[in-house]
């Protein structure tokens, strides 16, 4: 289930629903990612989408997800909007047989949603505000997939 | 008329976020929104900007019409 929010949500809350009802999955890993005060500079992190957009690419990406881990399932939270700092921003699960393609899948969405999925992230602080792009880590890291796809 | 909408800071450029154009191709467009805008145009030719018609993302040309609608999107940076 891909999902847009633009309110807080509780992680754990989210996980533990994930869990609920599986006798055969065996493996479920996830990531939480919060918003960082950036030591007193970022104040509010604020996160443009582009509705309908925003949900079906990050859909495609969770299908490439589910067909190359042969997942079960996948749960991506996504938070729109103004978020303070240490509010959760994104939330991923992933439920498979076995942990290895757990614990991957969950990795390879988040480097996909960090450079590919429609957000536009601008940082408000004391010092005005400013539009944050990815930075070369996250290319660097999107190209570790990429690469083992044509292996 | 065509609605275009710009996202990320390519609205900070312009001023303005959602705006209802009449243009026949994108390529006219573009060169509508530069003659009107320079720092606009020269934001949407800059790197890494895509264009989405309809939820589409395009590479090239291509006709619109009344109903199209034009996002520019700059990098993505989500999660």
């Amino acid at each position: 289930m891909i999902r847009l929010t633009y309110e807080p949500f509780d992680a754990g809350a989210l996980l533990s629903e994930f869990c609920r009802g599986r006798s055969e999955v065996g493996a479920i890993a996830s990531f939480t990612g919060l918003a960082r005060a950036e030591a007193g500079s970022t104040t509010i992190l604020e996160l443009e989408a582009y509705p309908g957009f925003t949900e079906a690419e990050i859909g495609r990406i969770a299908d490439r997800a589910r067909a190359r881990f042969g997942l079960d399932d996948v749960l991506v939270l996504h938070r729109a909007g103004k978020i303070a700092p240490g509010d959760a921003v994104v939330f991923v699960a992933t439920a498979a047989r076995h942990r290895r393609a757990a614990f991957e899948a969950c990795d390879f969405l988040m480097d996909y949603l960090k450079s590919r999925a429609p957000f536009w992230k601008k940082e408000h602080g004391p010092d005005g505000a400013r539009w944050i792009e990815p930075h070369a880590r996250d290319h660097i890291d999107l190209a570790r997939w990429e690469k083992e796809t044509t292996k | 008329m065509a609605r275009v909408l710009l996202f990320g800071r390519l609205s900070d450029v312009a001023g303005w976020r959602d705006r209802e154009i009449e243009s026949p191709f994108l390529s006219v467009l573009r060169r509508q929104l530069s003659a009107e805008d320079a720092a606009l145009g020269e934001a949407l030719a800059g790197p890494g900007v895509q264009v989405a018609l309809d939820q589409v993302i395009v590479r090239g040309d291509a006709p619109l019409n009344a109903r199209t609608e034009v996002a520019f999107l700059p990098p993505m940076s989500g999660g």
